[in-house]
């Protein structure tokens, strides 16, 4: 199924978009990662926001949440690791899965964590993303995992499952690691290899391994979609949030600052309207 | 001409050959694999007479995964007189296959 438009992120922008695609009759997926990973969710008090202030900010997203779910929101929970145009139609992958649309809204937050040395040059070569996708690729290998993301326990038992020899890397051990995945320390990494990966340099020395899973809470939009033009470490966006690529909008935190709700949860809504207009366009421009 | 589906002697017997060759590597598993598949197909039909597009199943054909170090699919590898000369790792559009492939032929 081709839907109206894919929205990429589920804090207050994207579910702000997704509950107005919906009232302009366009069909959309919202891809998000899991709720308790939305970082709107452990702010302690949020004073600010027109009407309601004092809730905390889970109380927030609850309210946002179950809004764009009796507004028939549908959603993906998952990460978004590559973004492909071609033609008229946009894909994300998600995971092992594809999903098409003819639009796509990006709100994806802030991009957290820094890339790793190494990283880019052995991306493909060692260096994965998805433990679902290529952990078959591992099967009685050397792996990492480098856990930067809450379910990040969970990839790791699948890739061990799979017979990869894992060793779990995180600043803290995850209370859902499994006991039988032995885990490291490390804040500081470095990958390293010539053409491909052949250990992890940390502060307690060198890991050998022969693949790297590093697994964030999300990858940045412009690794997503390269091309995306930035301002200032944000998404270049003009006034309908239309971004560089065209049929790309983005709203919310990524597009800069001021990173507030009440300004993504607008900006989310203009963005919806952004689309329907960009869609009407496109199909006339077809007949 | 649609693109080959290689074994592992397929494979040798055609990257040897005088004329470059495009391979993709891929699993029924992995859902980027099959969104690009048409897209091999076109340069298949795009590149008739000048490029050989071929498509390895890492999972029928391990060992040619881990000989040309495939550790995540989609990977896409252009091979020149037997060596291999520029790689493209995911699921990307038409125009990247199409780039790196003019610049070696």
């Amino acid at each position: 199924m081709v839907y109206d438009c894919l929205i990429l992120g589920g804090g207050p922008a994207g579910l702000s978009a997704a509950v107005q695609c919906g009232a302009l009759g366009l069909r959309a997926l919202l891809i998000g990662n899991p709720s308790g990973q939305n970082p709107l969710g452990r702010a302690e008090r949020v004073e600010n926001y027109l009407g309601l202030p004092g809730l905390t900010g889970g109380e927030l997203l609850d309210a946002f949440q179950r809004h764009a779910a009796e507004r028939g929101v549908q959603t993906v929970t998952g990460r978004a690791i590559a973004a492909m145009a071609y033609g008229d139609i946009f894909a994300l992958t998600v995971g092992s899965e594809v999903y098409q649309g003819e639009s796509v809204i990006l709100a994806t937050g802030v991009a957290r964590g820094r890339v790793f040395p190494g990283e880019a040059r052995l991306l493909g070569r060692g260096v994965s993303y998805c433990a679902v996708c290529d952990g078959m690729l591992y099967r009685g290998r050397e792996v990492v995992v480098v856990g930067l993301a809450q379910d990040a326990a969970e990839e790791a038992a699948f890739l061990a499952g799979l017979g990869c020899q894992v060793t779990f890397l995180a600043p803290e051990r995850p209370a859902d690691l499994s006991p039988a995945i032995p885990y490291k320390k490390a804040q500081r990494l470095e990958i390293l290899g010539e053409d491909r990966v052949t250990a992890v340099g940390t502060e307690g020395g060198q890991i050998p391994c022969q693949g790297v899973f590093l697994l964030r809470e999300a990858v940045a939009p412009a690794a997503l979609f390269p091309g995306l033009a930035l301002e200032g470490g944000y998404l270049r966006v003009d006034r309908d949030l239309a971004t560089s690529l065209p049929g790309v909008y983005a709203c919310g935190d990524c597009t800069g600052p001021p990173l507030q709700i009440a300004k993504a949860v607008g900006e989310g809504q203009r963005a919806a309207h952004s689309v329907k207009n960009w869609l009407e366009r496109q199909r006339n421009s077809k007949k | 001409m649609a693109a080959l589906h290689l074994n592992e002697e397929g494979f040798f017997k055609l990257v040897e050959s005088e004329k470059p060759v495009l391979v993709d590597f891929w699993a029924d598993w992995c859902g980027p694999c099959k969104m690009l598949a048409p897209v091999i197909e076109e340069l298949a039909a795009q590149y008739e007479g000048k490029v050989t597009v071929g498509k390895v199943n890492v999972d029928e054909v391990p060992d040619l995964a881990v000989r040309y170090g495939v550790m995540s699919i989609p990977t896409v590898i252009l091979f020149v007189k037997g060596n291999e000369v520029d790689r493209l790792v995911g699921l990307m559009d038409k125009e990247r296959f199409r780039l790196m492939v003019d610049a070696h032929i």
